[in-house]
């Protein structure tokens, strides 16, 4: 469904920032990206929605070539590909409703959205959103009265409303906690397969990732190095991936007071954190 | 930034030596200027004028006061045209100024081309006075409260844009580029993503002109533009100080009250 040919990014300054990826994504898909920062992830999605313009390849949506188009029709490519951010990108002095609304703008006109005179569908459709993500409640809040969580779940509910067929969400849990950045990658993992949306998501936390993934795929330096399930990471392809570290991990680590806690085990890359604590 | 050894002790400097050396120059010149124009103002000043300076100063006031409340009726009407002429040339300004902003603002600017035209247009505008706007009007429109209106609006386009389009250029850039990567057109981004966060400091730049707009036209009138600035010029040159005072205070109170507008707007908007 989503296939890129070739793709690469070089920045004004020189930087070679993405360097010949191909790659195709199916239907229903959820794949991880993840590397090193500047490896190019950032750079690699926001190349699929032309926020960054790249320098050589192809990105071909359901046929059609995005980097052939521009201006109205671009736009019209643009409202299949929803986009969730790492600081939630929300207008923070609009309400949680004009927020989720935005995501309707590309179909609405202009004086429609400006005098909020959005169809009743639409709205319909907001209203589920926001009960589907938990925040039935809250439609009248204003942005910046929401929690980090909660800002989030608003940017999920905004990029689903544009009736996607992909979603590219960018570091969705690097500002929460670890609490609610399983909850968050919970609901859009759902989210995907209710839907049968393809999404490509950047992440930092590998383990985060290979719970709640189909597939995942390494980037470094622009390059791509790991392509594969998440049962595939080793610590030899993390070596791959970010460089020589070691990936292991003590064992029950605060779990008892015991002396010989101190021994490191290799990371059980497979197995679900909170479930693995006895060996 | 230089660290120095000093025996075993490590040494850490602000400055390297030279720099330092520089510096210090720099200070010193500086001083040495101040003084040379103090020593130059005072050869320029008649002194013997300022010895009995306290004694005309209280001359003065003492015929300042009581000001003279009979002339406050015939006041009203052009103290009146003078908050007129402050409001509905703010309001023109703003109408002008605003577009001006965004075509200025380097992240919202359409063209290069546009940007520079209407960054020459801000810059004109704010490069003359209000007062000699109003000369200059005075001349072509003839004299009146248009002339000051028009004064008034030429002034504030200058200031409400480049407050405006500096405003522009600092809002979050990522609001901005999520709506756009939701396939919304530009105009539908500059009312969802920039409006909401320039809102604030719109409302805001726009009573604080409106504000020093009031003070700015009760000076008008001293070159034929409208307003109360007229019957002060003719109460000083009549040496009436008791009216020059009644003037004053009616200018005091409508400053403060003012002042209070704009509180309470900003206030309103945060």
């Amino acid at each position: 469904m989503l296939t890129l040919t070739g793709l690469s990014k070089r920045y004004d300054t020189g930087d070679l920032a993405l360097s010949d990826i191909t790659l195709e994504v199916p239907a229903g898909q959820v794949m991880a990206l993840i590397g090193p920062s500047g490896a190019g992830k950032s750079t690699l999605i926001r190349c699929v929605n032309r926020l960054v313009e790249p320098s050589a390849g192809s990105v071909v949506l359901d046929g059609l070539d995005i980097t052939k188009v521009r201006g109205g029709k671009l736009r019209q490519a643009r409202r299949q590909i929803g986009m969730i951010f790492q600081n939630y990108a929300l207008v923070e002095r609009l309400s949680v409703m004009e927020n989720v609304l935005s995501g309707r703008l590309a179909y609405v006109g202009f004086w429609r959205s400006f005098f909020r005179q959005f169809p009743s569908p639409d709205i319909k459709q907001a209203l589920n959103l926001l009960e589907r993500v938990g925040l039935e409640t809250m439609f009248d809040k204003r942005g910046d009265a929401l929690s980090g969580g909660q800002k989030q779940r608003v940017g999920i509910a905004r990029a689903l409303m544009q009736n996607p067929k992909l979603l590219l969400v960018d570091e969705p849990t690097a500002s929460l906690d670890p609490k609610t950045s399983r909850q968050i990658m919970r609901l859009i993992c759902e989210l995907c397969r209710e839907q049968q949306l393809a999404a490509v998501i950047n992440i930092h936390d590998v383990v985060l990732a290979q719970q709640f993934v189909d597939r995942v795929v390494g980037l470094r330096a622009g390059r791509l190095v790991f392509d594969g399930p998440p049962s595939a990471l080793t610590p030899e392809t993390l070596t791959d991936i970010y460089g020589e570290e070691d990936w292991s991990v003590p064992e029950n680590e605060g779990e008892n007071d015991s002396e010989n806690t101190n021994a490191a085990v290799p990371l059980d890359l497979a197995k679900p954190i909170g479930q693995g604590g006895h060996p | 930034m230089p660290l120095i050894k000093r025996g075993d002790e490590p040494v850490w400097k602000k400055r390297e030596p030279l720099k330092q050396y520089a510096h210090w120059a720099g200070w010193m010149l500086g001083g040495m200027l101040f003084v040379w124009c103090w020593a130059l103002i005072s050869e320029n000043t008649i002194w013997e004028f300022l010895y009995d300076a306290d004694e005309q100063a209280a001359s003065l006031i003492g015929r300042m006061i009581p000001p003279d409340w009979s002339i406050t009726g015939s006041l009203m009407r052009p103290l009146w045209d003078t908050i007129n002429i402050a409001t509905v040339g703010t309001a023109l300004g703003i109408l002008i100024a605003f577009p001006l902003a965004f075509l200025a603002a380097r992240n919202t600017s359409p063209h290069p081309a546009l940007r520079a035209f209407a960054l020459a247009v801000i810059v004109s505008s704010r490069s003359i006075n209000a007062l000699i706007w109003a000369m200059l009007l005075v001349t072509i429109v003839g004299p009146g409260i248009f002339a000051g209106m028009l004064a008034i609006a030429l002034r504030s386009i200058g200031f409400v844009g480049k407050l405006l389009y500096e405003a522009i250029e600092e809002i979050h850039p990522t609001p901005v580029e999520a709506l756009s990567a939701t396939g919304a057109g530009r105009t539908q981004v500059l009312a969802y993503a920039v409006w909401p966060q320039i809102m604030p400091a719109f409302a805001g730049i726009s009573v604080y002109r409106w504000d020093i707009n009031i003070r700015e036209a009760t000076t008008l009138g001293l070159v034929g533009a409208g307003g109360i600035g007229l019957q002060m010029n003719a109460a000083i040159n009549n040496l009436a100080w008791a009216q020059v005072a009644t003037v004053f205070v009616l200018i005091f109170a409508t400053v403060v009250a003012s002042e209070w507008v704009s509180a309470k707007v900003r206030h309103a908007v945060l």
